[in-house]
Formats: structure tokens, C-alpha cells, sequence
């Protein structure tokens, strides 16, 4: 297909033609067109389907304020509905197909619902699918899920890249039209850093649609002109395809960069970026959109906003129509007619409705063919430009609550309330309508910065031009309608809905908008919403002032949830902590486990294990028969010094610390200051001023936050410091029996008898001849155990030589798995124990608690409801029939009740199958459970479907008595 | 949201983490406080629409805690100071 619609002029390549299909038929553009231009060019005036009635729709604007003409983009994954035709570039290989119609385009088989619009109006879901309540789940929400929405997503993951980048200038300036290329050109010549940013791919604005003069060029001329004054300034950012969507807190604006979208291949590059612009000051200059007004069948293909129509004809060397009509209220939809006479375009009909004219309907089915007039005459016409006025774009200014206020010079909104601090607005966006005046605005306001900024060049003057005509009147719909108007395109709304709205009492704008969907979806009304609050002032007999607007909120633009979610995707959403052990791990048939942000492994298997019990059993019956070993890297690791440590770690650990030797390692418990427990784990004393605290896993990095509030915050004076060494450090826990024998193989030098170096003892030492380490003799499992510690440059190498050095003992890593069985087996809680809601007496470890100090929470654990006798204890359970798997989570209670949660007597918080004991294990909590030892109880899981019959013991299973970890 | 940092110059809260009202650096000598002063310490908070005084911590960054004073209605920052000398200020020391 040739482009029959192509005509002389305009900003287009002719030299670069463009093939692009849509709905499968290929067609040719040039570079410079959007999508849109290109198939106005080949005579494509129905372009998609309106949402709710499936009405024919075309090319309604020529910008991002589109509400019809909404298309896919591309094929298989990176499909992208929604899309408008308006603001996409056209490039070679382009493929679009159309939306929201079943069967093709032209004779979409949900078109039905256009008959039956009667029901189908304002609130008809709420009024309709009521009743029968049964009917919901069932019938109507498939339905509505299925006649939902308008494009279809590929439902496959987005095969592009997206970046987030930060930007900083003085000056940040939105829109490049007049406005915005006078204040970037002053602002700049005064020395102020500055970015331009512009949705559009051209700089320029209206400059680029229209006929005006500026400086005595053409208007698209100078503003190229403009640019490239600002690139070769060098303290401009010129950001085209660029649009700012939101101003948020001091001075910080979003913006999306769309970087690769109009290319026929990307290569590696991202598609969009996603920038974080600060900036000292923010210029609004982004223009206004023009609206449309109420008449009959006023949503017809063909039927186009008359900036829209000057655009393709001026910019885009494009018809709209061979014989076009105009309908407006204003001087500047007048210019549509002069434009296209000029273009040689046949005009036949300028209907002005300040002198009395109307266009009261419109004939057409699936593009217009023809207009009737007020005075009943008909019109044939393929293309009626509609201007009802324009609304200044201050959605930015709404983005700190500030409230649009009602210009009736104007008939618009202009800023109003407070600005986000820091922005001012100059040009259309300010309601300056005229090009003079909008330039000497944009010049000024950007003096007026530099000036405050201190910027000492000179502005020089702003590009002269003239003021055109702008007069417009409030005139909104035609009187007496008998045929259904248009108010908003995107979401169908009409002049009856509105009205509807009114009669049915939902008459704030506020709730006009929720009850009709008016300025809602992807254009947020930008062409519909002050006609529909002018509308609604009409029905309630009010002034549009009294009536009000609703504001706006970001994004200004539709911003895909990919650009937010930048790099951060798939694995890199959370990055993976490595221990020091992981490449060694891998390579011995580790499985892996995330623990926080940590990769840990939690068993190795061996050939011929079938399942994981075969490797756990075997990893933790071997420590408690010779010896494993297991990468404890990833407990939180706190170096404290100063010569007040001790008395700092007194006054954040509930038990004493102030007396703890030098070479000794002491067992703390921490409690959040309302006396619940928090955290524990072991702190050494290497020197007088020197102590190391290791917290859990998961609450590594809160301790660390803690302490350092205490030391700020509530002891400033303390000399005391904190370094996080989590990821200084390698660390191994040596465990069983053979634990001694296997590390004096290792240490240099170090006498490791029970008497040099006893249970609770800690040395910095060396290994294999001069390897810096720490030695802590610390016991998770029960066992004779140590910890060993090299600097984490060490780790791997000290895995494979610690490996090494226990062949002798048949030594065997372990992981978490088994490393969960040995503590469960020994009875020592964790954070299935420590939970956020348990205290220290609920854990056995109430005799801890020091009386004698002031401790965070220590005050507080004395609260009488936290000491009740008859609380809950931790105890340890079997299963009466050895045979039977326990579960965790399971409720305790007493045999013959009712399981209900008036008799609860507690919860099972761990299991494990006790290789030892050679049946399975609980710990949990039990009312009273320290002295209920030997008795049964019933633990209940409804969820598990189990009920079977515990024996209460010490949680202690394994050497209860502590003898093996002393020996 | 940017933090002026007194040290560091205005960073972006990004950096930040923030913990609440600052009357959590007046912590009562749990030795000598009513149990009813320990309670109200760590349970009760103002909630004002205003003017508001805030613990935040430069995790990101040097590891200050800062008191941030701002509007919670809009956000603006007032004041930024070191947390430490806040507390010393408040008459606290060891």
C-alpha cells in the first residue's frame, strides 16, 4: 500500500522509508513518523476498540494524552499492549496489531455491547452483579475477567533490560517546547547546570505542529536551532524521549529515559532507564493538551483533536483528511482550517460554536463520512478537527497535594495551592497561552532562578515572536443532545453517565470519578477530565470553581513496572551471601539453603544416600562418633573495643559480663527493652579492651544497629567501638569426640589439654605455620567442639586443609540440616525457640537474668504477667510409639480434653530424627513443662492430620549433664 | 527524600534506616525508673501531624544515628543533627 495520505512538508525523512506491518499488513513510513502518523499516512483510520461498548475508535490526538488509539507492540515475549500509536517511533520492522476486539478488527463480535449500552452505564457492575450472590465466583467475575482490560499480555517474562541511573543539575526543565527551550537557554548562558528533559523524540513542542515564527524562522527551525545552542554549551543535559513522571521530596524527580524503544535492534543496551534526577530547582514547561467537546457520536474514527490535526499535517506531512471539517470554541482550532487551506487541504466546515454553531451529530460507522449541523444541514467530511480548548498539563504541580484552581480567561486549570518546593511553572502549563508571552515566561522564570542560584552570566535576551489569537469560550456540550456524547474516550464514559452520577447523588468530582471511571487508565483523562467536571458543574448548577478537579499523582505517563524494577530481577533481586566455603561445598555435593541472604549448605551427599535423612543421619552420627565440620561464617560477627567494652556488653546483655577473663568465651542473652528475648549467641575476650561478639544469622545486621543506637544514643560517653566482622572472618565450628586431636594437628603451637584450654576457653592463635586465626572452644552440639577462625581470605583454603587434616578421623562436613539435629538432640534453643514472643524464663534461661544491673530489658522482664508459674517452659519430648515422626508446630494437650484453644498447653517448636536416640525429638513449649517431665500428652496437628501421644523429658536429650562438651 | 547528613552533606534516604520518635534516647536508669516510666518509654509515641523529631541511622553510610527533625505533613527536613550529641545534650554520658 502506498501512503495515499502522505502531502508535502513536514519533519519526515523522505530519503529513509520505513516498512512496518500492522495487523499483519506490511506498510511503509518514514523516519520521523510515530506509528500513528504512518498509518494516518496509509489511510488507516480505524485503529482499535473502545473499552467497555467496542466502538470503532481511530487517532484521536497526536500525542501522550492519546486515549484511543491504544495497539500492541512486537511479538512473543516482548509484546507490549497498551501501547499508544501516538507516541511510538516509528522504526524498520516495527509490527503492531490492534486491541480489545474478538474476530477482526472491523467486525468485532464483542460490538454487542454497544447495543447494549442502556445497561452498561455509569455503575453497572455495582447495580448488576449483585444478585444472585452465588453467581459471583462463578459467572460474573469469569465474564468480566474475560471482557476485561484492552491488550493482552504475552504472559512470558519481559526479555529486556531496564536500568536505573541518578542524574544531578541546578536547573531541572521539563518540556522542550518554547517555554522550556527559552528558560534551558537562559538558564544555561547564566552558568547553571541543567536538564531538559522531553517526552517527545524532536525538542520543540507545539513549535513542531504549528506555523508560528520565532526570531524570524520557522518555528521548528529555531527550536533545532535551540538545541543545539544547549548541547554545545556543555552544561546542558538535552534528555529527548525523556518524560518526567513524578516530583517527589526535596527537589528529587523520576524520570524514564526510553533508550531503545524506536530501534529496529536493541544489541545489549536497555530498553528504558529509569532516572532519579536532584535537583535544585525544577521548571514546569510541559505545555497543555488540548480536550475535546460533547456532541453527538463524537468518538468516530476520523474525528481528531484539531492540534492533533495541524500536527500531522505540519509536522508529520500527513492528511488527515481529504475534506475536513472544523468544530471549535476557540481561536486557535480556527488556525486548523488556515493550516490546512494552506497544505492545500479541502476544509469543509468551520463550525465555531461562540457564533452559534453546532455539530450535533455525527454519521459514519466505522470512520466518519459525514457531520450534521445544528440547523440540521448535513456536511460530508472525512475528518472533523475538535478543539474544545486547552487545560494546562499541571499534573506535577498536584504531586505535593497542590490544588489546580479555575482560570476563566484561560477555561482551564492553572497551578494552584503549594508547588512541590523548588518548582515554578512557565508557558502553557501556567495557562500563557501565546507563544510571545510563553517565551518571555519561560526566559524570565529561569533569570529569576539563576539569579537565586547565584549564577553570574548573562541570559541574554529571549527569541522574539508574536502573540496569536487565543481567545476561547467556556462551551462544553451541545443542548439537546437526542445521541450519546463522548466525555472520556479511554473508559466510555458519556454526558449521560455524568449526568447519571449526578442524579444518583455522586456528585463530588471526587466520587464522579470513581462512580464513572472518568480520567482514570492510561491517559488519566487528560482530554476528558475538565469537560467531564464541567459537565457536572452544569448539572449541579454550580461553577466550576465551586465544583473543583481532582488532582494528579505519578506517574504522569504509564511507567512499566520493569523500569521500577530495573537490574533488580530474578537472582538479582536479593544477591546470594557466599560463605568461604561454598566453591569447596559445591564441589563436594553440597545442597544449598538460603538462611537470610546466605547460601549455606545444609547436607552433603554421598553416593548412595537416597534421601537427605540418609546424609543428615550420617553427618550428625559421625561429630557425635569422631568429628565434622561445618561453616559457621555466617553468624554476625561484632568486634567491640575500648577501654568501657565490658561495661557496655554489661549493659546490653541481660546475664553479667562485666567479670568475664580474658581467654574466656561467656553465653549472652539479649532482651529487647520490653523484656522479650531478641538474640544470643557467644561473646570472647581476647584482651582487657578487646571482645567479640557472634549474634544469630538473621539478626546479625539489627544487633549490630542496636548496639550502635545504645552507644550513640543512650551511652555517648562510653568509650567503646563496633566494627562488623561477619564478613572479615572464616569461621568453622570442629565438633565430636576427635575434635581436639584433629585441630592439634592444625593450631601451631597451642596447648590444647582440657586444662590449658578448657570448655569456654578462647585463644587467638595461628594455624599451618603462621595463618592468623582465632580458637573459641564453644559447643552447639553437645560435643567437644571448637570454633576456628582465619581471616575470610583464608576460608577456602582452610576447608580443604582442615578437610585434609581429618581424613585420620574420617571427618565429615556437615550442614545446617545436621547441624539443626545436634542442637535439637542437645536441647540449645534457636529462632524457632527465640521467636520474637518468647521471655528467658519460657526458655529455661530466667536464671540469667542479673538483678543486680540495668540491662536494655531487663527492667521490663520483670513484669508480673512474664512470670506467671504456670507459663509456658521449655521441655523435650518423644514420641510414646518410638516409631512415630513428630511434628513441628503441633499443640500440646492433656489427654481426654477437647482440642480446643481454652485447654491449649503449648506448642511443639522443633523436630528432628535423633540418629543418637534413634527415634524422633521435639523441643517446645509446655505450661508448666519443667516440672511435668515423665508425664503424656496428646500433640495435636489438625493441619498435619497427627494426634499422638508425647512423653515429656528435659530438652536436654543428649548428655544432659554437659559431660561430653567439658571433656 | 535527602537527608543533610552533618558530616557527610545531603545524602539520599535511601541510605537510611529509620527507627522513630527520639524520645527513644531518653531512656529511664532502669535501676531506679517506676516500672510504669519504663513502660510508657517503651511503648508510648506521639504521632504528630507536624513537626516531628526522628531517630534515623546512615546504615549505608558512616554508621551515624542522626535526629532528624521534619514535617510529617511535608516532608520537609528542619533540622539534622548527630544523635550522640543530642543524647549528651539531653544529659546523658555513660
Amino acid at each position: 500500500m502506498t501512503q495515499a495520505m502522505r502531502i508535502e512538508g513536514g519533519m519526515v525523512d523522505r530519503e529513509r522509508t520505513l516498512a512496518f506491518s500492522w495487523n499483519g499488513r506490511w506498510m511503509t513510513g518514514y523516519r520521523g513518523d510515530t506509528l500513528a502518523s504512518a498509518l494516518l499516512a496509509n489511510g488507516e483510520r480505524l485503529v482499535g476498540r473502545s473499552f467497555k461498548y467496542h466502538r470503532p475508535r481511530g487517532i484521536f490526538s497526536s500525542g501522550s494524552e492519546e486515549p484511543s488509539a491504544l495497539v500492541q507492540l512486537r511479538d512473543g515475549a516482548a509484546r507490549e499492549p497498551n501501547t499508544r500509536a501516538t507516541t511510538v517511533e516509528l522504526f524498520d520492522g516495527l509490527s503492531a496489531t490492534s486491541q480489545n476486539h474478538r474476530g477482526p478488527l472491523a467486525f468485532d463480535l464483542m460490538a454487542a455491547n454497544d447495543l447494549l449500552s442502556p445497561f452498561l452505564s455509569a455503575g453497572f457492575y455495582y447495580k448488576t452483579f449483585m444478585w444472585p450472590k452465588a453467581f459471583w465466583e462463578r459467572v460474573y467475575e469469569p465474564l468480566i475477567r474475560a471482557s476485561a482490560g484492552l491488550g493482552r499480555l504475552s504472559m512470558k517474562p519481559d526479555p529486556d533490560a531496564y536500568d536505573h541511573g541518578f542524574l544531578h543539575c541546578d536547573l531541572l526543565v521539563i518540556g522542550a517546547g518554547p517555554a522550556g527551550l527559552a528558560a534551558a537557554l537562559a538558564a544555561s548562558r547564566t552558568g547553571l547546570r541543567v536538564i531538559l528533559a522531553d517526552e517527545d523524540f524532536v525538542p520543540g513542542g507545539r513549535l513542531n505542529a504549528e506555523t508560528h515564527e520565532v526570531d524570524g524562522q520557522a518555528g521548528a527551525d529555531w527550536a533545532a536551532g535551540a538545541a543545539a545552542e544547549l548541547t554545545a554549551n556543555g552544561n546542558v543535559r538535552l534528555m529527548t524521549r525523556t518524560t518526567v513522571f513524578g516530583a517527589f521530596d526535596h527537589g528529587i524527580h523520576g524520570a524514564l529515559e526510553r533508550r531503545t524503544d524506536h530501534l529496529a535492534d536493541a544489541g545489549d543496551r536497555p530498553r528504558q532507564v529509569l532516572w532519579r534526577i536532584y535537583s535544585r530547582r525544577a521548571l514546569l514547561a510541559a505545555g497543555a493538551t488540548e480536550r475535546s467537546m460533547a456532541f453527538g457520536n463524537n468518538d468516530r474514527p476520523g474525528i481528531m483533536l484539531a492540534g492533533a490535526v495541524r500536527a500531522y499535517a505540519n509536522r508529520f506531512g500527513v492528511a488527515p483528511g481529504r475534506n475536513v471539517a472544523v468544530f471549535t470554541n476557540n481561536d486557535d482550532g480556527l488556525r486548523t482550517a488556515e493550516d490546512l487551506s494552506g497544505k492545500g487541504i479541502e476544509v469543509s466546515a468551520v463550525v465555531d460554536a461562540r457564533r452559534g454553531n453546532v455539530v450535533v451529530d455525527t454519521i459514519g460507522r466505522s470512520g466518519i463520512r459525514a457531520i450534521r449541523l445544528g440547523d440540521g444541514r448535513r456536511v460530508e467530511t472525512d475528518c472533523l478537527a475538535v478543539s474544545g480548548g486547552w487545560s494546562p498539563n499541571v499534573h506535577l504541580t498536584c504531586h505535593h497535594r497542590g490544588r489546580p484552581v479555575w482560570n476563566a480567561e484561560v477555561v482551564g486549570f492553572v497551578p494552584g495551592g503549594e508547588l512541590p518546593p523548588g518548582m515554578c511553572v512557565a508557558g502553557a502549563a501556567n495557562g500563557t497561552m501565546t507563544l510571545a508571552a510563553t517565551i518571555r515566561e519561560g526566559h524570565g522564570a529561569a533569570v529569576g532562578i539563576s539569579e537565586d542560584l547565584g549564577a553570574k552570566g548573562s541570559p541574554g535576551t529571549p527569541a522574539k515572536a508574536a502573540d496569536e489569537d487565543c481567545a476561547a469560550a467556556p462551551f462544553w456540550q451541545v443542548a439537546g443532545l437526542r445521541k450519546r456524547a463522548w466525555v472520556d474516550l479511554q473508559n466510555d464514559v458519556t454526558t449521560k453517565d455524568v449526568q447519571q452520577s449526578h442524579q444518583e447523588g455522586f456528585r463530588s468530582v471526587e466520587h464522579l470519578k470513581r462512580y464513572t471511571t472518568l480520567g482514570m487508565a492510561t491517559d488519566q483523562g487528560r482530554t476528558a477530565n475538565v469537560l467531564g467536571l464541567a459537565l457536572m458543574a452544569e448539572a449541579a448548577g454550580k461553577s466550576i470553581e465551586e465544583t473543583g478537579t481532582t488532582i494528579f499523582r505519578p506517574p504522569y505517563t504509564p511507567v512499566a513496572i520493569g523500569a521500577f524494577g530495573g537490574r533488580a530481577r530474578g537472582k538479582h533481586f536479593r544477591p546470594f551471601r557466599l560463605t568461604p566455603s561454598h566453591n569447596w561445598a559445591q564441589e563436594n555435593g553440597a545442597d544449598f539453603v538460603e538462611a537470610g541472604m546466605w547460601l549455606r549448605a545444609q547436607w552433603f551427599k554421598q553416593p548412595g544416600e537416597k534421601g537427605w535423612r540418609d546424609s543428615v543421619d550420617r553427618e550428625a552420627s559421625q561429630v557425635r562418633k569422631s568429628v565434622g565440620i561445618c561453616d559457621v561464617t555466617t553468624l554476625g560477627k561484632i568486634d567491640i573495643q575500648g577501654r568501657d567494652s565490658a561495661e557496655f556488653l554489661n549493659r546490653v546483655y541481660a546475664n553479667a559480663f562485666l567479670k568475664l577473663p580474658v581467654g574466656k568465651v561467656r553465653y549472652g542473652l539479649m532482651l529487647r527493652e520490653d523484656g522479650i528475648c531478641y538474640d544470643d549467641g557467644t561473646t570472647a575476650r581476647l584482651a582487657e579492651s578487646h571482645f567479640v561478639m557472634t549474634t544469630t544469622t538473621a539478626n546479625a545486621v539489627l544487633v549490630f544497629r542496636n548496639l550502635e543506637f545504645a552507644r550513640q544514643c543512650l551511652w555517648p560517653d562510653l568509650d567503646v567501638h563496633l566494627i562488623s566482622t561477619t564478613d572479615g572472618w572464616a569461621q568453622f565450628a570442629v565438633a565430636g569426640p576427635n575434635s581436639r586431636a584433629l585441630l592439634s594437628k592444625v593450631v601451631d603451637g597451642l596447648d590444647l589439654s582440657n586444662d590449658a584450654f578448657p570448655f569456654m576457653a578462647c585463644a587467638e592463635c595461628s594455624v599451618f605455620g603462621g595463618t592468623p586465626a582465632r580458637l573459641f572452644r564453644i559447643s552447639f552440639s553437645g560435643e567437644l567442639a571448637y570454633e576456628i577462625a582465619v581471616p575470610a581470605r583464608y576460608g577456602d583454603s582452610m576447608i580443604r586443609a582442615l578437610m585434609k587434616a581429618g581424613e585420620a578421623f574420617d571427618a565429615v562436613p556437615y550442614g545446617t540440616e545436621a547441624l539443626g539435629v545436634l542442637r535439637i538432640e542437645k536441647g540449645h534453643v534457636a529462632g524457632n525457640e527465640i521467636t520474637g514472643q518468647t521471655t528467658a524464663r519460657m526458655l529455661g534461661l530466667g536464671g540469667m537474668l542479673s538483678r543486680s544491673k540495668d540491662a536494655i530489658g531487663l527492667r521490663l522482664s520483670e513484669r508480673e504477667a512474664m512470670n506467671a508459674d504456670d507459663g509456658m517452659r521449655l521441655a523435650g519430648f518423644r514420641p510414646v510409639d518410638r516409631s512415630v515422626i513428630l511434628t513441628a508446630g503441633a499443640h500440646f494437650l492433656n489427654p481426654g480434653d477437647p482440642a480446643d484453644m481454652a485447654r491449649d498447653q503449648g506448642w511443639m517448636t522443633s523436630v528432628a530424627y535423633s540418629p543418637e536416640l534413634g527415634t524422633s525429638v521435639g523441643l517446645g513449649f509446655l505450661r508448666r513443662g519443667k516440672e511435668r517431665i515423665g508425664e503424656t500428652v496428646r500433640a495435636y496437628s489438625p493441619v498435619r492430620d497427627q494426634d499422638v501421644l508425647v512423653e515429656v523429658c528435659s530438652p536436654h536429650h543428649v548428655d544432659p549433664d554437659g559431660v561430653r562438651q567439658r571433656g | 527524600m535527602i537527608i543533610n547528613h552533618p558530616l557527610l552533606g545531603p545524602r539520599d534516604s535511601a541510605e537510611f534506616v529509620v527507627l522513630g520518635d527520639a524520645c527513644l534516647i531518653d531512656r529511664p536508669d532502669g535501676m531506679n525508673a517506676a516500672i510504669e516510666e519504663m513502660h510508657d518509654y517503651a511503648y508510648i509515641r506521639d504521632n504528630p501531624a507536624g513537626e516531628h523529631r526522628e531517630l534515623w541511622y546512615h546504615e549505608q553510610g558512616d554508621r551515624s544515628w542522626l535526629v532528624v527533625t521534619r514535617s510529617t505533613l511535608t516532608h520537609e527536613v528542619i533540622e539534622v543533627e548527630l544523635a550522640r550529641n543530642v543524647a549528651r545534650a539531653r544529659g546523658r554520658s555513660r
